[in-house]
């Protein structure tokens, strides 16, 4: 079953014919992403040629979506024009944006997740590498051939760090892993995956990766305390980070006593969540509870 | 971005939100001619990005100009929490009647701005919220509304503000989104004993996403305290000078931030941060280089790469094109894994470099540059 994406799932891109959209839809298209159309109003009409696939150009995401039945768009488009792409996709009535575009200006973003709320459509990113369901679709940047189908579900602020979980445990496999995005403000949190991965059967171990910056992570623990039953296992970047310097992530800074690693670390054990010091000791963590059973 | 206080000034009176009268400059003369200006008695104000300036002795009063002088020599160049003041504002000194707390900052759990007041200003407003949250009010912001008058009113009521300084809450607002700030913070607005309200002191962080639509930011405000922060913004690289021994160099922020954790967890200290991207490729690996070699404080250098998109392979012929650009100086732990890792590792032991070891886990080789470091 997996959360957010399936195989089911018809996919748009908007932002398909610059750089990055070209390079990362015949990427998509590869791991079995039924990727069903591109949008962008200047090239609407045309079609663009993936190895063996055409995919045709729509002039707008309600017009590919009426064309196609498309239910997902993933958003590569600069971040000047972000926010009416995905004011766009929300005005269509799309279920699920993957907003991927790096470096929106937070007005922006704090704007666009709030209209999507409104209007039903649920916001993964800004500034993430998108969701997978290994086997079934790839909806952002996310390495396809690095692991496989299984069933462990992964939420994770940071794209390198999943890719490393995601390898460490490639012989378990995932049932969807998720990179909600490191800017301070995303459409989808950690809180929202956790509730998603304990309602999917497909999941049976939940991997939380974490990083400086906010409470995202205090607020997920005290939620796994109230509402989650699944195992879950935790990681958690930054111990190291002095305290006023941004680590690379546009959210990841920790300011005063709030938003250290180690305060982030022990809301997660006080909820049970066993978290490993290296990613490496992590995936172990991972493999000792699946071999004992949950 | 942070902004000075004297920048936050000028943003606040561009907007209309009254301040003070006050200048700024970076020499003791200049000091005693503004204090001639400003009629004589001043307060002489160290302008440092931190807080805590007024304990450090940052801020103070003089009687006249010549006293300006010797109060601007003494603060110019003193280290306030490792900032070395460079300039000083010189700022009319206020009869202040009542103190006040005005702020708007972004609640990333709900997704918006948060408009936070309190009638109890000029000290720290975390301890106030914490020892009495009842004299704090905190408003959530519609991002459509915005703060209208009728939204500003509500804030100064449930804070517990006089009804003059509705005005400022909606130029403050104004300030926040026209300028893309993702913070602006009165502290303390006062009421003078001339009834007058004034800004007299300020913070602003500007949203460095938003440098593209805000063009007149220029490059001033985001000079780096630390050469070789400079040096490697200079070339576009996402750097940030730590106190260690081994330097860093990774991609993806978040591998970044683990690579300087498990550093750590092995005994040695990371001398910085650096994140090359996803593409990792030669030129991005040659720049990264030769900042970290140039840090006279690294022993040991960790290459740590994920091939995901770019695979090992690629991120190898990488790795050679930048040891044929910059001469290696340190020796070199490299840990590649992913997408054609044996490949990759296959690559670099045929370049055979005699300052180059590999590792084939995280792990390993963050115990490798760590014992390198230790021991050199």
């Amino acid at each position: 079953m997996a959360v957010f994406l399936t195989k089911e799932s018809k996919v748009l891109v908007q932002g398909m014919t610059g750089g990055e959209g070209m390079k990362h839809t015949r990427r998509m298209l590869a791991a079995g992403t039924n990727v069903v159309g591109g949008v962008n109003p200047r090239k609407a009409g045309q079609t663009v040629d993936f190895d063996e696939r055409a995919v045709p150009v729509f002039g707008a995401v309600a017009e590919g979506m009426r064309a196609t039945g498309a239910d997902v768009t993933v958003v590569f488009v600069p971040p000047a024009f972000a926010k009416s792409a995905v004011v766009e996709a929300a005005d269509a009535g799309i279920g699920l944006a993957v907003v991927i575009t790096e470096g929106i200006p937070v007005h922006d973003s704090v704007a666009f997740t709030s209209y999507a709320k409104e209007k039903g459509t649920r916001i993964i990113g800004p500034n993430c590498p998108g969701l997978i369901t290994p086997g079934q679709s790839n909806a952002g940047i996310i390495p396809a051939d690095i692991t496989r189908s299984g069933r462990v579900g992964l939420v994770s602020k940071s794209g390198t760090l999943t890719y490393q979980l995601m390898y460490e445990l490639r012989d378990i496999g995932f049932s969807t892993c998720v990179g909600i995005g490191g800017d301070p403000v995303v459409g989808t949190t950690h809180i929202d995956c956790l509730a998603a991965f304990q309602d999917d059967p497909d999941t049976e171990l939940i991997v939380l990766i974490g990083e400086i910056g906010g409470d995202a992570e205090e607020r997920a623990a005290a939620y796994i305390r109230d509402h989650v039953t699944k195992p879950v296992v935790g990681y958690i970047a930054g111990f190291t980070a002095p305290e006023g310097k941004t680590m690379g992530h546009a959210g990841a800074i920790v300011s005063g006593s709030s938003g250290t690693a180690q305060a982030k670390k022990e809301a997660l054990e006080a909820a049970g969540v066993k978290v490993g010091n290296t990613p490496t000791e992590t995936a172990r963590l991972v493999l000792d509870r699946l071999e004992t059973g949950a | 971005m942070d902004l000075y206080e004297h920048q936050a000034r000028g943003l606040f009176q561009e907007h209309g939100i009254p301040v003070p009268r006050a200048e700024v400059t970076d020499s003791p003369q200049g000091a005693r001619e503004i204090a001639r200006r400003l009629g004589g008695r001043v307060v002489v104000k160290a302008q440092v990005k931190t807080g805590g300036r007024g304990k450090a002795g940052g801020v103070r009063l003089a009687a006249d100009p010549p006293a300006a002088e010797l109060t601007a020599r003494q603060i110019l160049g003193m280290d306030i929490k490792g900032h070395t003041v460079g300039k000083v504002m010189l700022a009319q000194p206020v009869d202040i009647e009542a103190e006040f707390y005005v702020s708007y900052v972004l609640d990333r759990a709900a997704g918006r701005f948060l408009a936070i007041a309190s009638a109890e200003g000029g000290m720290d407003i975390e301890e106030v919220a914490a020892s009495r949250p009842e004299a704090v009010a905190r408003i959530h912001i519609d991002p459509v509304e915005g703060v209208t008058s009728a939204k500003a009113g509500e804030i100064a009521d449930a804070a517990g503000l006089p009804a003059r300084t509705v005005d400022v809450l909606v130029r403050l607002w104004q300030v926040l989104v026209r300028e893309d700030a993702v913070l602006v913070e009165v502290n303390p607005l006062v009421r003078t004993r001339q009834g007058e309200i004034l800004a007299l002191d300020g913070k602003v962080t500007l949203d460095d996403n938003a440098r593209f639509r805000q063009a007149r930011w220029g490059d001033e405000s985001v000079a780096h305290d630390d050469p070789l922060e400079a040096a490697a913004a200079a070339k576009g690289l996402n750097y940030v000078k730590l106190e260690g021994e081994v330097g860093i160099i990774g991609n993806g922020a978040g591998l970044v931030m683990s690579t300087l954790d498990v550093v750590a967890g092995c005994g040695a200290r990371p001398a910085n941060f650096l994140d090359i991207g996803g593409g990792a490729s030669a030129r991005v690996m040659a720049d990264g280089l030769s900042v970290i070699l140039s840090d006279p404080a690294v022993k040991s250098v960790f290459v740590n790469v994920f091939g995901g998109i770019t695979a090992c392979d690629a991120v190898a012929d990488g790795i050679v094109q930048a040891l044929e650009a910059v001469e290696l100086t340190k020796p070199l732990v490299v840990r590649l894994d992913g997408n054609n890792a044996v490949r990759g590792r296959a690559i670099l032991d045929g370049r055979a470099h005699p300052l180059v070891q590999q590792a084939t886990t995280m792990d390993g080789a963050a115990r490798r540059a760590a014992q390198l470091a230790n021991t050199s």
